[in-house]
């Protein structure tokens, strides 16, 4: 129980305390005492998990981050207000002007029905909550129910102590939490949360070969595909576990139960979401399960075949027929779904996770989204801290001690961990697996130290000493029982174990705290004198947006700002977030690079009533418009050949200042971000028009607009609102 | 543009002028600026019959300090007519700019140049979309079209009868008489899709200053040169703009005629009823289209939907009226279209009329989802442009608008349910069977 420290040094030892001064007739049995340990701190776990996701709350407000959680919102509030039907069937004519979004069919729904049940639930406790209240704590209250999904999934391959250590390394892990703070209302916060579910009730179910333990995990796999598209992830580890079993000869029957019942119903499940529909017998991605499937029916006649024979020399003449006539068949009705155009290739963002250079030569729109970047070994380091060294050493463990389960949660670490490396944000993914596979490496080697240091106790010798040569001391003591420091060493073990532990405690807290919490709406800075400024820019333009401008304004913007202007500014948009038209969006990337009269007309033909731009340029922040401009090029670029990127490069270098491409210089997204900025002076000492976010000046002061108008700019400049003239009367 | 409201252009003016109302476009106040006073009597017959019929005008010295176009943000006047082609510098607080405000608020315009026309008349006239020869001497010389008199002189006053073809500008009675003219001509810049020749120079005539001789081509030669140009600007204020302004002038009005090299001699010029109908076109009094009571309604219904599905049949009708200088009259042509429109037009059809003014059409929504537009862009030469559009979103089926049974798939209904019973059977021999 020494591991408990890790997380919450005090409780367990109050715990003790408050057992020893009861009196002796209500001692409980050791049973009971661990019993009661262990859900305590269990409980305990729980609350640390949610309310270590409330830094931003208290730093800033109870907001919706980011992005994308501001469209879930806005959609979780008109499934409140019109009910499930309307949401259902819900045709947004407010994006994607003059597209629109059928949201009903282009969205995971799972989020906005978690979101709106639990919003039921407390108005039917009389809790006269908002929505909105609901919407930024979902995401740490399915944070919660994770670390007892870990408890279990750990005491299901490991131990009870090592779903206990699970349980408290994945409720402060900073790559789950990155994700899960209050307000990041965004699908991976319940998707998490499915996914480990799922993959517990599956293992569960190949333990057991349990019918209704493999129907939950189908149900945990249809709230895991209504939630989020990583459920693509569950559907091709699965059958890859099946098989890898079936190669290393673990075929059970346990297995064919697990995997057909849970494969059958979750497909008829998942097919009833409408956004997934029928890909799980029409798209590549799928096909995986589909093959497995039909393997595991072959392997179970050739089973059946053997058993009927009795005869080894006959079932091997049989089985060679079976196999290749099997697996003719499935290449044969494989070739002709794909020729015939019915089983669907795939698509790019699985490519690029098959090969990571994919997207950055064939699909600009998913290179330029930053949390599809390769991952930085830094980032790993950040994210899972002691957690990326325990991680061999649990692999260690469990190759130790081989079973269906370890082998499960072996290959869920491997493969999450080589897609963690390929895209930033499957870090996530990979979390609850390296947490669970560390927690075995805590958990056994402390459970073995413990027993060294409980055993009959040696010639006790000071080990002050020897503390520099703990590591090696210990290894040979863990080995050698006729060592003579082991005790000691055992000790000196353990001590280094719980300074590890709440060394990783201390950084999960830190990361959380500063890197995480951040709104990203909400732009906070130090001062000169060390306080803190707010920039609250964002919400301003949103609000001018709501108030100043007609209700049936079109507003142009890069896409990222599409879900913010619809949710909090109510105005319609062009392009949004959800980028499923590549097309428009390089029209207005076209726009966006064209000289003024160009886009004029570009603007003209959409119907475009206002441009947004965000600019940096006086606040230093640097992910505005201009420096995500060349993504606007290429992509627009990708669509329209007009325009090209070497056009607005000087020898390969991008630049703003007075070396600046002349076309870069006069562009639109040039001219709307400093309109004006050459009168303003940045920074004392330099010449006016000096760009704080590139650190340059620019090179084009003297910038006239003709056929737009400026009509407001934020407190700190950081978005820019402009009005699209009428055309001139006469001519 | 706008959700749910049409946006009429004309019904614009009355937000940017209360005494200009849609319900009577003409104009009524009309100010007169003039160079010297003598032009009033001089050009009496062309005020004469613009206050025969009820416009009020009220006669200024151009450079009078106390003239005013608006006061507390209101205009005062309806119309301008600038009779004061050497003006160098307004009174008052009007500037070029302040007259082109004056326009781009809706109001009409009348110019009336001459060779030494002033730097500002020319800048207004630029702004039009009209450049006058850029030599102040210059003045339109035709050596074949010249207006026989009684002296020789420099053919310098110009008979003139290419006249723009279009009975709403001028009129539907033909001018017989040719119109004289004598002053500088203009060009139009091609630039600009609104301005019109009225009545343009024959193809012999070229501008030059008749008192010197011709050492260079001229600049502007033929039938380029516009004489008497027109401009209807986006919000429907129209701009006349005359290189002339003695054609204006009684004595050309009651002058007889006639063209070098035509036999027939005129007793009366056409200046007048040139003048007369072209002063009716520009002050609103012919050519004025609204159009009122835009309705939409699936077929069967009345109520305006805020949606429609696709494949819905619908109806749609307007009602288009001009202005004939009293009262709004139906408005009766064949060629006003529908589109039904998504960055393309979807549907495109010619609406049938009533003789009465309404238009209405029904057609079936395309099998496309997204936001349509309602748009008839009609434009016909001489008239106000007709632009409305109204957005309306066409959504896709719910899920419970599809047909719940399809006869062809009887076979996998068939099939389904035979399966679960033989399944269940099967299930029931092989359990309790042994």
């Amino acid at each position: 129980m020494a591991v408990l420290t890790s997380s919450s040094p005090s409780p367990p030892s109050m715990a003790q305390d408050l057992l020893n001064s009861l009196p002796k007739t209500l001692k409980l049995k050791t049973k009971q005492q661990e019993l009661l340990i262990r859900v305590t701190t269990l409980g305990l776990i729980y609350i640390l998990a949610f309310i270590t996701r409330l830094f931003s709350v208290l730093r800033y407000e109870s907001m919706i981050h980011e992005f994308d959680p501001y469209f879930n919102y806005r959609t979780t509030l008109y499934l409140t207000e019109n009910g499930f039907s309307e949401f259902w069937n819900w045709f947004d004519s407010e994006s994607w002007y003059p597209l629109g979004r059928i949201i009903g069919g282009t969205l995971y729904p799972g989020l906005m029905l978690t979101a709106a049940a639990l919003y039921k639930i407390l108005h039917f406790l009389r809790f006269a909550v908002h929505i909105r209240e609901v919407c930024v704590l979902t995401a740490p209250f399915f944070a919660s129910n994770t670390t007892i999904v870990a408890y279990f999934f750990g005491k299901e391959i490991w131990d009870s102590g090592a779903g206990i250590v699970a349980a408290a390394l994945i409720a402060i892990c900073p790559g789950y939490i990155s994700r899960s703070v209050a307000g990041s209302y965004d699908n991976e916060g319940v998707a998490i949360f499915a996914l480990v579910l799922t993959f517990y009730l599956f293992v569960k179910a190949v333990n057991t070969g349990s019918l209704s333990w493999s129907l939950a995990s189908a149900f945990g796999y249809f709230y895991m595909v209504s939630a989020w598209g990583g459920y693509v992830f569950i559907i091709n580890l699965v059958p890859l576990y099946v098989l890898v079993l079936l190669v290393t000869g673990r075929y059970s029957l346990r297995l064919y139960v697990a995997y057909n019942c849970m494969y059958v119903l979750g497909m008829l499940l998942a097919m009833q979401i409408r956004f997934v529909g029928f890909q799980h017998v029409q798209s590549g991605e799928h096909m995986a399960s589909m093959g497995v499937f039909f393997l595991l029916q072959v392997f179970f006649f050739l089973d059946w075949v053997r058993h009927l024979l009795g005869d080894a020399k006959k079932f091997q003449a049989f089985l060679r027929i079976t196999v290749t006539a099997a697996v003719s068949v499935g290449a044969i009705a494989l070739g002709v779904g794909m020729a015939s155009g019915y089983i669907s290739p795939w698509t790019g963002r699985f490519y690029s996770l098959l090969d990571p250079t994919y997207a950055k030569d064939h699909i600009p729109i998913i290179a330029s989204v930053s949390e599809h970047q390769p991952t930085a070994w830094s980032s790993f380091m950040f994210d899972f801290h002691i957690l990326l060294f325990l991680f061999p050493a649990g692999l260690y463990f469990c190759f130790k001690r081989l079973s269906d389960a370890t082998i499960f949660i072996v290959m869920y670490g491997l493969t999450s961990m080589y897609f963690a490396g390929v895209m930033v944000r499957l870090i996530l993914v990979a979390t609850p697996a390296v947490c669970l596979i560390s927690a075995i490496a805590v958990s056994a080697t402390v459970k073995n130290l413990t027993r060294v240091v409980r055993a009959k106790s040696q010639t006790i010798q000071s080990g002050s000493g020897k503390g520099s040569s703990a590591s090696k001391g210990s290894s040979k003591g863990v080995v050698d029982n006729s060592q003579p420091f082991q005790k000691n060493g055992a000790i000196v073990l353990l001590l280094g174990a719980f300074y590890m532990l709440s060394r990783y405690a201390i950084h999960c807290t830190w990361v959380t705290s500063e890197a995480y919490s951040s709104p990203s709406i909400v732009l906070a800075a130090r001062g000169a004198h060390g306080q803190r400024v707010i920039f609250d820019d964002y919400r301003e333009a949103y609000f001018w947006l709501r108030q100043n401008t007609p209700p049936d304004a079109k507003v142009m913007s890069w896409w990222d700002y599409g879900y913010q202007i619809t949710a909090m500014g109510n105005r319609t948009v062009i392009v949004d977030n959800n980028t499923w038209n590549n097309t428009h969006i390089a029209t207005v990337g076209r726009a966006m690079s064209s000289y003024e009269d160009e886009a004029y007309d570009i603007m003209r033909s959409l119907d475009v009533d206002y441009v947004l731009v965000v600019f940096g340029g006086v606040t230093g922040y640097s992910s505005d418009d201009i420096n995500k401009f060349l993504w606007m090029v290429r992509i627009g670029g990708g669509v329209f050949p007009v325009i090209k990127e070497p056009d607005y490069l000087v020898n390969g270098e991008y630049r703003v200042d007075k070396g600046a491409a002349p076309k870069m210089l006069n562009c639109l997204m040039y001219k709307l971000s400093y309109y004006r900025f050459g009168e303003l002076t940045t920074e004392y000492g330099k010449p006016p028009g000096f760009d704080r976010a590139r650190g340059v000046e620019i090179g084009n002061k003297d910038i006239k607009l003709e056929y737009l108008e400026e009509a407001f700019t934020t407190q700190n400049w950081i978005v820019r609102i402009y009005k699209v003239k009428p055309p001139k009367n006469r001519w | 543009m706008a959700k749910l409201i049409f946006v009429v252009l004309l019904t614009l003016i009355p937000i940017l002028c209360t005494s200009f109302s849609p319900e009577k476009p003409s104009d009524r106040r009309i100010l007169v600026l003039l160079d010297d006073f003598a032009v009033k009597s001089s050009h009496s017959l062309f005020f004469k019959s613009l206050q025969s019929r009820g416009f009020d005008l009220e006669f200024k010295l151009a450079d009078d300090p106390k003239i005013a176009l608006q006061r507390y943000g209101q205009y005062l006047y309806d119309a301008l007519v600038l009779f004061c082609p050497t003006i160098e510098r307004f009174g008052g607080s009007i500037d070029a700019a302040a007259v082109l405000d004056f326009v781009d608020s809706g109001h009409d315009l009348i110019v009336g140049a001459d060779n030494n026309a002033s730097d500002l008349i020319r800048e207004i006239a630029t702004e039009c979309g009209v450049d006058f020869d850029e030599d102040s001497a210059a003045m339109v010389v035709d050596h074949s079209g010249y207006a026989v008199s009684s002296t020789e002189g420099d053919h310098t006053l110009i008979a003139s009868d290419d006249f723009i073809k279009s009975d709403v500008i001028l009129g539907s009675k033909k001018i017989e008489a040719p119109v004289l003219f004598q002053g500088i001509g203009h060009s139009l810049n091609p630039s600009n899709s609104l301005v019109l020749k009225v009545l343009s120079a024959s193809p012999t005539a070229f501008s030059a200053n008749p008192k010197s001789k011709l050492t260079s081509p001229p600049s502007l030669i033929g039938s380029s040169i516009s004489l008497v140009s027109v401009i209807q600007a986006r919000n429907n204020a129209r701009i006349l703009i005359s290189g002339s302004l003695s054609m204006f002038s009684n004595r050309f009005f009651r002058s007889d005629v006639q063209k070098a090299g035509s036999p027939t001699k005129h007793d009366k010029s056409g200046n007048e009823q040139f003048f007369t109908e072209l002063s009716k076109w520009v002050l609103h009094e012919r050519g004025h289209l609204k159009a009122v009571n835009v309705q939409h309604h699936k077929v069967g219904e009345t109520n305006e939907p805020s949606i429609y599905r696709i494949n819905d049949d619908l109806e749609y009708s307007v009602e288009i009226y001009e202005w004939s200088g009293t009262t709004w009259e139906p408005y009766v042509a064949d060629d006003v279209q529908i589109q039904f429109y998504m960055m393309s037009p979807y549907v495109l059809k010619t609406l049938s009329n009533d003789s009465k003014g309404r238009y209405f059409t029904s057609f079936k929504v395309p099998d496309v989802y997204g936001v349509f537009q309602f748009k008839i862009e009609y434009e016909r030469l001489g008239y106000t442009s007709l632009s409305l559009s109204k957005q309306i979103p066409v959504r896709p089926f719910r899920h419970n608008e599809y047909e719940r049974f399809i006869p062809a798939a009887y076979p996998y209904y068939g099939a389904a349910f035979s399966m679960m019973a033989g399944f269940f059977v099967f299930s029931a021999v092989h359990l309790y069977n042994k």
